[in-house]
Formats: structure tokens, sequence, C-alpha cells
């Protein structure tokens, strides 16, 4: 069936998308780690580990769009709210503090890896509300 | 929403499986559906009421109707 079908092009994306995160990640730390890049190459160079992120979102409108079970549809759609919903509150939170002085400075690259990290509280979300299915 | 789709489904004695397969959704939509935790779309309430060849109404029981007898 197509939704089986979405869901396992969903798996094998995610699977794809967070190792590429990991190694080009690493890869990028070593490069600047060697110091004295700077021009172009050093700015094409550091955007790279933004691109997987990136591609989760598209990943998640695919499957969106290919997802032919409303039911699993409207779930998943729920992941993405909480997930958004939660990024955008700690970073205008932290933000705030950060501006007054109260905190210190944490990157904006975080923003990607706290998005990630609320599909998952969406999925536990998820689970409470409609149990043992509750997975997205 | 209350509806009849448990009883249905067992005086044909279909799994949820079975019916989920009838129907074109996963097994989860079923018993989400069954259980009230999920209201069906138009499209798919039409689909169900068109396999079990009945009307809407005599498989899913209407909020408004169900809340005013309750009155």
């Amino acid at each position: 069936m197509a939704r089986n079908a979405a869901r396992r092009r969903l798996t094998r994306s995610v699977l794809a998308l967070v190792t590429s995160y990991v190694v080009i990640l690493t890869a990028v730390a070593v490069f600047f780690r060697q110091g004295g890049h700077v021009g172009a190459l050093a700015y094409a160079v550091a955007v790279l580990p933004a691109l997987p992120i990136v591609g989760m979102v598209l990943v998640f409108s695919r499957y969106l769009a290919e997802e032919s079970d409303e039911y699993l549809r409207m779930k998943f759609n729920r992941q993405v709210l909480i997930a958004t919903g939660l990024m955008l509150t700690v970073a205008t939170i932290w933000g705030f503090l950060e501006r007054f002085g109260l905190v210190s400075h944490v990157d904006a690259s975080w923003a990607g890896f706290l998005w990630v990290f609320g599909f998952g509280v969406g999925r536990v979300v998820n689970r409470l509300k409609f149990g043992e299915d509750g997975c997205c | 929403m209350e509806n009849r789709l448990r009883v249905l489904r067992a005086e044909r004695s279909w799994s949820q499986q079975d019916l989920a397969e009838r129907i074109e959704v996963s097994r989860q939509s079923v018993n989400a559906i069954e259980t009230g935790k999920y209201d069906p779309s138009l499209p798919l309430a039409f689909r169900i009421a068109e396999l079990f060849d009945l009307p809407i109404e005599e498989i899913f029981v209407s909020p408004s109707r169900r809340s005013s007898k309750a009155i």
C-alpha cells in the first residue's frame, strides 16, 4: 500500500539525513580546527551541517504530501506543530533573556537540534493522547 | 464520535486489519475511529458507509443529536 511506502521512505530518508548530519558536522569541525579558513570557501563549508536539517524539513513535507492515511497524517502534523512550537518558544524566551544579559550566548544552530528533539516530544504527546498507536 | 463500527465489523467477523485493508487506511486508523479518538473525514465516512451499505447516520452517532437526547 502507498501508505507503507511513504512511511518506509520517510524512515530511510531520516536515517540517511541523521547519519549525514553527524558525518558532515564532524568533518566541518575538523576542517575549522585546522584554522586559517576565510572567504567564500569558509562560508560554504560552515553552512554544510545545516543542509541535513533543511533536508529534514523537505522530507517531512514530502511525507505529508505522500501519506494517504488521514489519521497518520493528522498525528504527524501534530508532531510538527509541537516541535515547531517548542523550538520557537524556547528560542524566543532564551533570546530575550540573552538580550538583557541574564543568560549566556547559545548558537542559533541549536534551533535545528531543538526542533528534532521537539519532534520526539510530539511523539510522546501523541502516545499519551491516542494510546498505543500514538507513534507518528 | 460514537459509532457502531466495532459491532458492524464483528458481525462480519472482520479484524481491524481486515477492515483497514477494505477502506484503505491503517489498522491504527480503524482503532482510533472505533474508540472515538478520531473522527473520520467526510470522504472516509462515506467509504465506510458504502462498504457496509448503510447510511452514514446508521454508523456514526451525530454529536448534536446525542447531546439533545441527553438533555
